[in-house]
């Protein structure tokens, strides 16, 4: 088949709809997607059911199991419980706790909705942590009779550390403290204190009751000392794009090679950051060679410009070989490649972080083999303190530095969270162990160096640094007895040539030879072959991944 | 910048999710049920793959009591957009003379549906299978995962579901495991409804009112689509204006007397209606945990 008419044949090809292009909506409406969090009893689910149930997302029929369910399990007396709404599992309403992510929806003219409510308790912290993840905005929870708890602090840290930076702080059970204004403000005060360091771009104050719905959808009449807007009002006007994602350059992660018939091949993924069109001069990472855009598939059919967040397929002007895991870059603005990350992680498994273990990382649509090298030291949530720590157990956060047995393109997680946020995941179980959270990188990488050249030297030094071992570990401790083991040979050595030639120079020489040399030429050997070992091993993978990126 | 608008956002977190599949998972199906929801995940799967077509078939598993025009818009789908049908009928069931009328919605939906699609999943040795459901339809499926991993023996364990940050789905199963994935878990009834008016996406006629044959059984109307259904004494066969907001297998799905017969009178009705779509679904009524019992025993 000749490529025109396999062009033609790949573009006829029916969808279902035929419907237009889908850039203009009946009813252009933005999304907000947002959490609950907060501690335990709070009242999140109270104030989402509340929120449902006010906007008219809440349907007769479900109303009425709602009602029955109130009577069986609920904490209100005679009232519905809203929580009911919410807790979906059985397991939750028999505890009255919420254990899992639920996810709501709920629309008014001005906006959709997209709620994630989140579990309080401290075990059910990942949980919250992935609701949080694709959040624009977090409202935390404080009981106005308690104050800003333990878990409260947790929360908003860990809603910074996914990226969320707009916080609605609902000071709830304003009833139990008689809508006193005095309360109020003295925790609007703690908690302007305790998250200054969190970097929120936004803090706003609501005092709420959930169960009678002041301040939910409607001012309060017992609060007229608030002069701010009840909380449903803020959601629906609160603006929180980011201006500063306009001046990215363009990175499309490829997810998927579209290769129908010989007459197309199309790169798809999502553009994560920046705008694509035809005619772009563009680089693939790691590899770093160069191609232009030919052609851009949207959702609604060829496009001559694409923005971000939007699914997409390219055609490049010339044949480069891309898989899956490779990321098409702006040429002129392209992230560093490396194979050594210093990052943060949330250790979310119940099984605590081993050092020296081989986990797949997955990055993007980049899949690589990491190894914790270093644990810096764990982060006191309460205090925001770094504190000493020999591993990570469940729910704690450290600063660790990774090496990977391939190089990647990333970026710092506060620049993007497409390229720079990832999962851990065990080899064996295939349990999510941890979310990680890349920081700047330490060899600093300009835009237009070679990307090989500085993925070969952030190799080395990761290579280096895993055959030393940190501080304190038996490799270390093994390394220095090998040291030590090569003064003593280089030692015995020099003394043999000496009573050879009884030339203390030539002696000294040989021994200073030996001592320095043997060493680098073991130490460059062994490094030799774990990367070809390494080399070999990825290549084996990839293969595989090729023939299902291919589509068969 | 353009800011894409809500359903573009939902419309390309849905094609990431299809292209995901595909990319790490070997035997991928769709499970093509014909209702609203499987017409938009159908059309989302012929765009995420354009201008090729999806590398994966479709699956009906088919109770033997579905509506006629949806059979009908089925067959007519598959070989317009030429993509593989594979229909499943549980054959010891129907042996076994289950039907929904003599054995009850619930021993009818287990061996017809549940059991059949596992058959039919372990017969061609599907590792992942596409599914129209959203989160918004039920409390427990509003706390399924996108990618929700299933035992060897297609049993779902709630309590221990993998945390999903961003868009990073841990797509590692072994051997025997395969996952059901839901790329329009983030779409609402509403959604779904403007998003067919928009790409003017084709549906079965049901959903629109027309006089039909219907008999009144408790709070519901049941068409009778042919003379399988047998009356009960009293009731009489009337022709009434109705539609359909969900379709299932006809005994067991109510209709709603309506006057709604265009897209546009379909949406109105909905934001106006005070009850919700699962409403005329006979078998979430079993009990209020009902679903997450079927759900861990392998129903979708």
């Amino acid at each position: 088949m000749s490529v025109a008419s396999a062009r033609q044949r790949a573009t006829t090809v029916p969808v279902l709809g035929d419907g237009p292009a889908n850039d203009d909506g009946p009813r252009t409406r933005s999304l907000l997607r947002f959490i609950t969090c907060g501690s335990v009893d709070d009242g999140k689910s109270t104030l989402i059911g509340r929120i449902l149930y006010e906007t008219g997302a809440v349907f007769e029929d479900q109303l009425g199991t709602l009602k029955r369910d109130s009577r069986k399990f609920g904490t209100q007396g005679d009232k519905i419980d809203f929580a009911l709404l919410v807790d979906g599992l059985t397991a939750e309403r028999e505890q009255g706790i919420t254990i899992d992510v639920a996810y709501r929806y709920f629309s008014t003219p001005q906006r959709a909705f997209i709620v994630a409510d989140t579990p309080g308790h401290e075990q059910y912290t990942r949980n919250m942590a992935t609701g949080a993840s694709t959040a624009d905005l977090a409202v935390i929870l404080v009981d106005a009779r308690l104050g800003l708890l333990k878990q409260t602090l947790r929360h908003s840290f860990i809603v910074s550390l996914v990226g969320v930076r707009h916080v609605v702080v609902a000071i709830n059970k304003m009833d139990l403290v008689g809508y006193d204004e005095a309360v109020f403000e003295r925790i609007c005060a703690d908690y302007r204190a305790a998250t200054a360091a969190l970097g929120f771009a936004q803090i706003t104050f609501i005092p709420v009751s959930a169960r009678d719905g002041d301040n939910v959808t409607t001012r309060s009449a017992a609060m007229r000392w608030y002069r701010g807007e009840p909380l449903l009002a803020h959601l629906e006007t609160v603006s929180w794009e980011n201006p500063e994602q306009d001046h990215q350059g363009a990175v499309l992660p490829v997810q998927w090679v579209n290769r129908p018939d010989s007459g197309f091949r199309g790169y798809s993924g999502n553009l994560a950051q920046g705008q694509l069109k035809p005619g772009d001069a563009v680089a693939i990472l790691p590899s770093g060679r160069t191609s232009h855009i030919a052609r851009i598939l949207a959702p609604a059919g060829e496009v001559g410009n694409a923005s971000a967040g939007q699914a997409l397929t390219v055609t490049l002007t010339n044949e480069i070989d891309i898989s899956r895991g490779d990321v098409i870059v702006d040429a002129a603005r392209r992230p560093p490649v490396q194979q050594s990350l210093e990052a943060r992680l949330l250790w979310t498994s119940e099984v605590p972080l081993a050092q020296g273990q081989r986990y797949a990382l997955k990055l993007a649509s980049a899949h690589a083999h990491a190894t914790v090298s270093t644990l810096h030291f764990s982060i006191d949530v309460a205090s925001l303190a770094p504190v000493s720590a020999a591993t990570l157990a469940m729910n704690d956060i450290g600063k660790v530095t990774i090496a990977l047995d391939r190089p990647i393109a990333v970026l710092p997680f506060a620049a993007s969270t497409q390229l720079g946020g990832f999962i851990l995941v065990d080899m064996i179980s295939h349990e999510t162990v941890a979310f990680g959270f890349v920081e700047a990188a330490t060899a600093a990488p300009s835009a237009v160096a070679s990307p090989g050249r500085t993925g070969r030297l952030a190799a080395f030094r990761s290579a280096l640094q895993h055959f030393v071992g940190p501080a304190g570990s038996l490799a270390r401790t093994k390394t220095a007895g090998t040291i030590a083991g090569h003064g003593i040979t280089g030692a015995v050595l020099g003394v043999c040539v000496y009573g050879a030639t009884e030339s203390l120079g030539t002696a000294l020489l040989v021994a200073a030879v030996d001592w320095v040399f043997r060493p680098l030429i073991l130490s460059a050997a062994s490094i030799l072959a774990q990367r070809i070992w390494l080399r070999r091993d990825h290549r084996n993978r990839l293969a595989s991944e090729n023939v299902l990126g291919d589509g068969i | 910048m353009i800011a894409l608008s809500h359903l573009q956002k939902l419309e390309a977190e849905a094609i990431f999710i299809l292209r995901e599949v595909v990319a790490t998972c070997a035997n991928p199906v769709l499970l093509y049920s014909i209702g609203k929801d499987s017409a938009v995940l159908l059309h989302l799967a012929m765009k995420a793959f354009s201008p090729g077509k999806p590398p994966f078939p479709l699956l009906h598993v088919d109770t033997t009591w579905k509506f006629r025009e949806m059979i009908a818009l089925r067959d007519e789908t598959a070989a317009w957009l030429g993509l593989d049908l594979i229909v499943h009928i549980n054959h010891d069931g129907v042996k076994a003379g289950i039907n929904p009328i003599a054995s009850g919605s619930r021993i009818h939906t287990d061996v017809m549906k549940t059991q059949g699609l596992k058959q039919a999943l372990d017969a061609h040795g599907f590792d992942a299978a596409f599914g129209g459901a959203r989160r918004d339809e039920e409390k427990t499926r509003a706390k399924e995962r996108v990618f929700s991993l299933r035992s060897a023996d297609h049993r779902w364990d709630p309590k221990n579901q993998r945390p999903e940050p961003w868009s990073l789905f841990n797509t590692a199963k072994k051997a025997g495991e395969s996952f059901r994935v839901f790329p329009l878990s983030n779409w609402t009834e509403a959604d779904v409804w403007d998003y067919i008016a928009l790409e003017r996406i084709p549906v079965v006629p049901l959903y629109f009112a027309a006089p039909r044959p219907v008999v009144r059984r408790g709070d519901a109307w049941i068409m009778r689509d042919d003379d399988r259904l047998p009356l009960q004494p009293g009731e009489v066969v009337e022709t009434r204006m109705v539609r359909f907001r969900t379709l299932g297998c006809y005994p067991l799905t109510g209709a709603i007397e309506s006057d709604a017969t265009t897209l546009t009178d379909i949406i109105a009705e909905m934001r106006a209606s005070q009850s919700s779509e699962r409403q005329g679904r006979v078998i979430d009524h079993d009990g209020s945990g009902s679903m997450e019992q079927k759900k861990q025993e392998g129903y979708f």
